[in-house]
Parts: structure tokens; C-alpha cells; sequence
């Protein structure tokens, strides 16, 4: 079986944001792969032990994402791709990282595609299923389960809480949610190995793609930062007395009941 | 410039979702004046157009057919793509519900137009409309417009834009036959997990439990408290974890993001991926044993107490009032 994982690298919400200049400022802040596409990266090494064939972890961005791709060779992918767009793309949006990954995939004959349901920075959802929809194939998002039997794909997607059971056919791009798995830590062996494995670097022109063709569709004009809320009241006195006083605040004051 | 804007209402439990009256009212900022045109997809939807018009709408195109019984990208993007051929419009808005999320992006792909997701607000009108969004797991925000001219596609966050008032109105509602074939997802089932009423991603109130709770049982006078104030139980990754309720319920950065009016967070230590999930609430309060705990620093009304006292007496109060 021939699969892919879209893998994107993000800034670690833990990390305290600081926006200067309307952007977010990257330095020395912590980068990880985005965790829905742990889970992505988990479920592909599971589906090829259980099927053979080849897990490619593919990402777009520059130099720096080498890191995470390595971490997903250790966790056990065989190949790893960077599109390095550092030099080509000023402004990236959603319909230009599709764009991209849709052009490197289109000729790879891939039976499956994984990728994360959400990236926890620019939190749209919107890439894996554009990337489908360029390469013409199915795809099934947020799932929680996934069996291949023979030709039948049998998936468990989280909609809104609930659990929805369907069928479908390869090829096929899904979308990880939590509960799909547990992802592995890098083991050390899989770290010495992951230095030996192949990862292969791509500009645009070794995918025929002009500049103009990915233009971002979407333009940010600023980023800030929530203002800050007042500091809370904590209320004082005997519990029922607090109730009553809470309750009184949250009509009067507050307004939201 | 004013623009033609298509909404997709959603049903869910056969009931309009509250973020189709929201999707209209952003649709109308959109507009600058022109006209809103609501589409609504599925076996038999008719019905609920007349209360799309009550809420802005000023035209409603239902698509019915057997396999739009359950959603699947296949049969709704088919749908909906015959809409847009027919109907050739400016702008798009859609909820970020699970059906939202799903679509949008393949609509988005077929017109080859940015597409602005989970947007919160609009600043100004018509052509000069621009979207705020969170990003960064609600740690930040942004400010999109669509760089060039083109369809502006957009979806909205649950609970941030107000509906318009509802008013008796009319406005035709028209139905469009389209032949939905080849869907390659068969829907099996729907195991349903989250709670009857509420939904958590629209309630105006929610009632969190986290592992303070302790166990199943403890989560009883949260509900007793949301039901009374006809909100909805939510939850921390720790009560769920424990087993004390089920993933469905789970607030923060891998479960819902929500927006009520009113989050009462109760034995929930605050968490930075659970804030991810609440954080921009209208008002919160913290119920808490422990003072130095985290959730105080977002709160706006803190009582540090033991929760099986608190919650208890809250109920007994709104009751008095109420
Ligand atoms: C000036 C500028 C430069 C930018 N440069 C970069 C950059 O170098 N790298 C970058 O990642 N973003 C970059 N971005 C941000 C970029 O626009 C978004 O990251 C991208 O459009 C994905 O959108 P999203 O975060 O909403 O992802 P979502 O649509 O929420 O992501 C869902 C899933 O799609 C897959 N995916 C998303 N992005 C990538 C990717 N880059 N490679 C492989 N798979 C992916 C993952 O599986 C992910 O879980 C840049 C933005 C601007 C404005
Ligand atoms: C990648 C990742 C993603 C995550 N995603 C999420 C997410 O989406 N949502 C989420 O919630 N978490 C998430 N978490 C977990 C998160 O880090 C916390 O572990 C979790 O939120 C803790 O839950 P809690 O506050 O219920 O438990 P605890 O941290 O154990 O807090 C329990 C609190 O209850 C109080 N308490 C105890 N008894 C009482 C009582 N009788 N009355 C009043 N107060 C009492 C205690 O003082 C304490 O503050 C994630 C973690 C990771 C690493």
C-alpha cells in the first residue's frame, strides 16, 4: 500500500505568544509536529504493518521542518518530502499549501492519504479536503477509526460528539482526530535509523509550478492579541452568602441570565 | 459593492440549528442590501424555509432527495455546486458546524476561492467587509479579507454573531431538482453519544465538570443546574479520562470550542488546552477548591469552595429567582 501523511509543522500552543510588528514572533519558541498529524503519522505506520507497502511523510515549509520530519522517519515513516517554498512563496494560504501538496501527489498513485483534521495554529481544516478534492479522490474527516478489509474502507468519524459509522474505497484521504490512536514516542533505534532514511527536497520548479499559480487567495491584514480581561472577583464571605451574591452579579451585572 | 450571498441552513433533530440564523445575519453584513438566498439539502427540508425568511432569508432553495438523507461530501457537494451554477453567487457563507467543516473546503476548491474559517466577527459591509478569526487555539486573533475579487467564502463560528430579530416576513421558497449519483460513502449508523436537548457547541450556558467532580454520579447536580437554566453539561479532558463521562462532552483544543454567555467551570484546574476551549466565553466562573488554581486567572466570578456545596445551592438560588 502505497501511503502518505501530510505532516505541519506548528508553534507549540503551550508556548506564550508574542506579536510584534502584526506577527506572531517565532523565535525561540517551540516547534512540534501539529498533533492531529501524530495521530495521521500513527495510523499510517499501523495501516503498512498491517498491509506492506510505504508510509511518505510530505510537508511544506523551509529548512526548519527537516526536524519534525525526522521525528516522523524515528516514529517509523520510510521516506520523508520537504517542500521548501522559502524562496518562492511571500504569502501562503490554504488554497496554496493544497495547491502544492495536490501537484507533488497527483502523479504517486497513493492508496491513502492522512492528514491532520485541524493545524493548532492557523486552525482552518480546510487542506485536507482541498487536497482531495484537486486529486479527485474521496475523503472522510475527524475519524476515530479506520479498518481496510480487501476493497472495503470501514471508518468511525467523530461528528459533533457523536459517533458515525461508514463504508467506503481506497484511494482515500482521512482526516485524524483524537481517539484515532495512541501516537508512539520515537524510540532510540527508530532515531538512528530515521538519520539513514531518505528526505528529499523539492522547490516549485521541480514541480512545474509557477509562482502566480499559488498566489494566496487571502490576504491577513493583522494579528493581535485578545485583550487583556480584567482580573476575576473572588467573592468572599459564607458560602450560601457568596451563592446568592454570584447569582445577583451574573442578572445584574453581567447581564447573562 | 453589495453582494448576492448563498447560506447553507443546517437541521439537526429536526430543528433548525441556531447558527443557520447566525450564518443569516452575517450573509446580510455581506450583502450591503443585495439580496440572501438560504439553501437547505436533505430528504424532506422544505418545511423549515418559511423560518429562514422569519430570520432574514429573503429567499429560500431547498434540494430534496433520498440521498441527502445523511450528509456525505458527495451528495451535498453536489447539491449545493447545482445551487451556486443556477443561483452564480458573490459570497458564501456557511456555520462551522461538523457539516461545515467538511464542505466547505471542497466547495472552495470547485470555485478556486480563498476560503475564511471559523470567522467570530465582520467589521464593515458589502465589498469592505472584513473577518476576524481566531488562531493560534484562541491564543490570538486575525484579521482576513479575500485579496482579490472572487466569491468571499466564509464560515462562521457557532454563538459569536447575533441572529437578527425574527420577523413575520415572506419569500418564495422554491425547490431545485438535482440527480445526486455516485456517493462514495455509505453511511452505516450514527452511534449517538452526546446528550439529547443542548447542543454544547450552541448552548448559551454550559456547566463544566472537571476531575474535581469525581465520579458519574458527581456530574448529576451539574445537570440538575444546566437543565434549569436550559444549558448543556460540558467537561474537562480530565473527567473524561477518568471515565466520569463521555468524550463528547470534552471542552479545549482537541474537543469543541465553545462561546456560551455563561461557562461555569466546576473542580476544572484550568488547563491551558482547556482554556483553548472556553476561554473566550462571555462570562466564567470558576468554582474551585483550591485558590491558587488557574481557572481563577480567566474567571470573571470566583468562589473558591467545595463543589457538591456550591453547585447545590446555585440551583436552589437561580430557583428563587428564576
Ligand atoms: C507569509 C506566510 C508564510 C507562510 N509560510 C508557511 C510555511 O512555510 N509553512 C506552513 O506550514 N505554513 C505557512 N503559512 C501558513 C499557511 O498559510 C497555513 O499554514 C496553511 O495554509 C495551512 O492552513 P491551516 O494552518 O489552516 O491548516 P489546516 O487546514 O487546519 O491543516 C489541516 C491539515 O493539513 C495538513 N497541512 C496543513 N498545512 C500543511 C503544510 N504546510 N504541509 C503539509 N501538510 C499541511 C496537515 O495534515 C494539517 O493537520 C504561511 C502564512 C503566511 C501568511
Ligand atoms: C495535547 C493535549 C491536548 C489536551 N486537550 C485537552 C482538551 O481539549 N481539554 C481539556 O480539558 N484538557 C486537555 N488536555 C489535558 C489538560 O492538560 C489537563 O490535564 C486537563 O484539562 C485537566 O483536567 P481537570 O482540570 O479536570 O483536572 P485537574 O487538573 O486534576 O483539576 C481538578 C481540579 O478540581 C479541583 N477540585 C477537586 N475537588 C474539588 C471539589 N470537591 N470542589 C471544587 N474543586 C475541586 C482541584 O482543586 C483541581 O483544580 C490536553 C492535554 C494535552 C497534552
Amino acid at each position: 500500500m502505497n501511503i502518505y501523511v501530510l505532516v505541519k509543522r506548528t508553534f507549540d500552543t503551550e508556548e506564550k505568544l508574542v506579536v510584534s510588528g502584526g506577527q506572531i514572533q517565532e523565535d525561540g519558541a517551540e516547534f512540534i509536529i501539529n498533533p492531529y498529524d501524530e495521530y495521521a503519522i500513527e495510523e499510517a505506520i499501523t495501516v503498512r504493518d498491517a498491509h506492506g507497502g510505504e508510509v511518505t511523510v510530505v510537508t511544506i515549509g523551509d529548512e526548519e521542518a527537516e526536524k519534525q520530519l525526522r521525528t516522523a522517519l524515528a516514529m517509523g515513516a520510510d521516506k520523508a518530502v520537504l517542500i521548501n517554498t522559502e524562496d518562492d512563496v511571500e504569502e501562503m494560504d490554504q488554497f496554496t499549501a493544497a495547491y502544492i501538496l495536490a501537484e507533488y501527489l497527483k502523479d504517486k498513485e497513493a492508496d491513502l492519504i492522512l492528514a491532520g483534521n485541524v493545524a493548532i495554529d492557523g486552525g482552518s481544516g480546510q487542506v485536507g479536503p482541498r487536497v482531495a478534492d484537486l486529486l479527485d479522490i474521496n475523503y472522510v474527516t475527524t475519524i476515530t477509526s479506520l479498518e481496510i478489509e480487501g476493497e472495503t474502507v470501514k471508518i468511525v468519524r467523530d461528528i459533533e460528539g457523536d459517533a458515525e459509522e461508514l463504508e467506503t474505497s481506497l484511494p482515500l484521504l482521512v482526516t485524524a482526530q483524537q481517539g484515532l490512536n495512541e501516537p508512539r514516542y520515537p524510540s532510540l533505534p527508530g532515531i538512528m535509523k530515521a538519520k539513514k532514511k531518505p528526505l528529499e527536497e523539492l522547490e516549485l520548479d521541480d514541480l512545474d509550478i509557477d509562482e502566480e499559480d499559488v498566489e494566496a487567495k487571502t490576504e491577513t491584514i493583522e494579528v493581535y492579541l485578545p485583550p487583556k480581561k480584567q482580573a476575576g472577583r473572588i467573592l468572599e464571605g459564607e458560602i450560601p452568602s457568596q451563592v446568592s451574591e454570584l447569582v445577583s452579579l451574573l442578572r445584574s451585572e453581567a447581564k447573562v441570565i | 459593492m453589495s453582494k448576492k450571498v448563498l447560506v447553507l441552513g443546517e437541521t439537526r433533530e429536526g430543528a433548525l440549528r441556531n447558527v443557520s440564523f447566525e450564518a443569516i445575519a452575517a450573509a446580510k453584513k455581506i450583502s450591503g442590501g443585495r439580496e440572501v438566498v438560504a439553501v437547505l439539502l436533505g430528504e424532506a427540508v422544505s418545511e423549515f424555509g418559511n423560518e429562514l425568511i422569519a430570520y432574514g432569508a429573503d429567499r429560500v432553495i431547498t434540494v430534496e432527495h433520498p440521498h441527502l438523507k445523511s450528509y456525505t461530501s458527495d451528495g451535498y457537494g453536489q447539491a449545493f455546486m447545482a445551487v451556486v451554477d443556477q443561483e452564480q453567487p458573490e459570497a458564501i457563507v456557511f456555520g462551522h458546524t461538523a457539516v461545515g467543516k467538511d464542505l466547505s473546503p471542497k466547495i472552495a476548491s470547485k470555485l478556486q476561492t480563498g476560503l475564511i474559517s471559523d470567522v467570530t466577527d465582520i467589521e464593515g459591509e458589502g465589498a469592505d467587509a472584513v473577518f476576524i478569526r481566531p488562531i493560534y487555539s484562541g491564543k490570538a486573533f486575525e484579521k482576513v479579507k479575500l485579496k482579490e475579487d472572487g466569491v468571499v467564502f466564509i464560515s462562521v463560528r457557532p454563538n459569536n454573531i447575533a441572529p437578527l430579530e425574527r420577523e413575520e416576513r415572506s419569500g418564495d421558497v422554491s425547490s431545485l431538482s438535482v440527480d445526486i449519483t455516485n456517493l462514495r460513502t455509505i453511511i452505516k449508523n450514527v452511534v449517538r453519544k452526546s446528550a439529547e436537548g443542548v447542543d454544547l457547541s450552541e448552548a448559551k450556558v454550559i456547566i463544566a465538570g472537571g476531575r474535581g467532580v469525581k465520579s458519574k454520579d458527581g456530574f448529576e447536580p451539574l445537570q440538575e443546574l444546566a437543565d434549569l437554566l436550559g444549558g448543556a453539561v460540558g467537561a474537562s479532558r480530565g473527567a473524561c479520562d477518568a471515565d466520569y463521562c463521555d468524550y463528547s462532552l470534552q471542552i479545549g483544543q482537541t474537543g469543541k470550542v465553545v462561546t456560551p454567555d455563561l461557562y461555569i467551570a466546576a473542580g476544572i484546574s484550568g488547563a491551558i488546552q482547556h482554556m483553548a476551549g472556553m476561554s473566550n466565553s462571555k462570562v466564567i466562573v470558576a468554582i474551585n477548591k483550591d485558590p491558587e488554581a488557574n481557572i481563577f486567572k480567566v474567571a470573571d466570578y470566583g468562589i473558591v469552595g467545595d463543589l457538591f456545596d456550591v453547585i447545590p445551592l446555585l440551583t436552589e438560588e437561580f430557583k428563587k429567582v428564576m
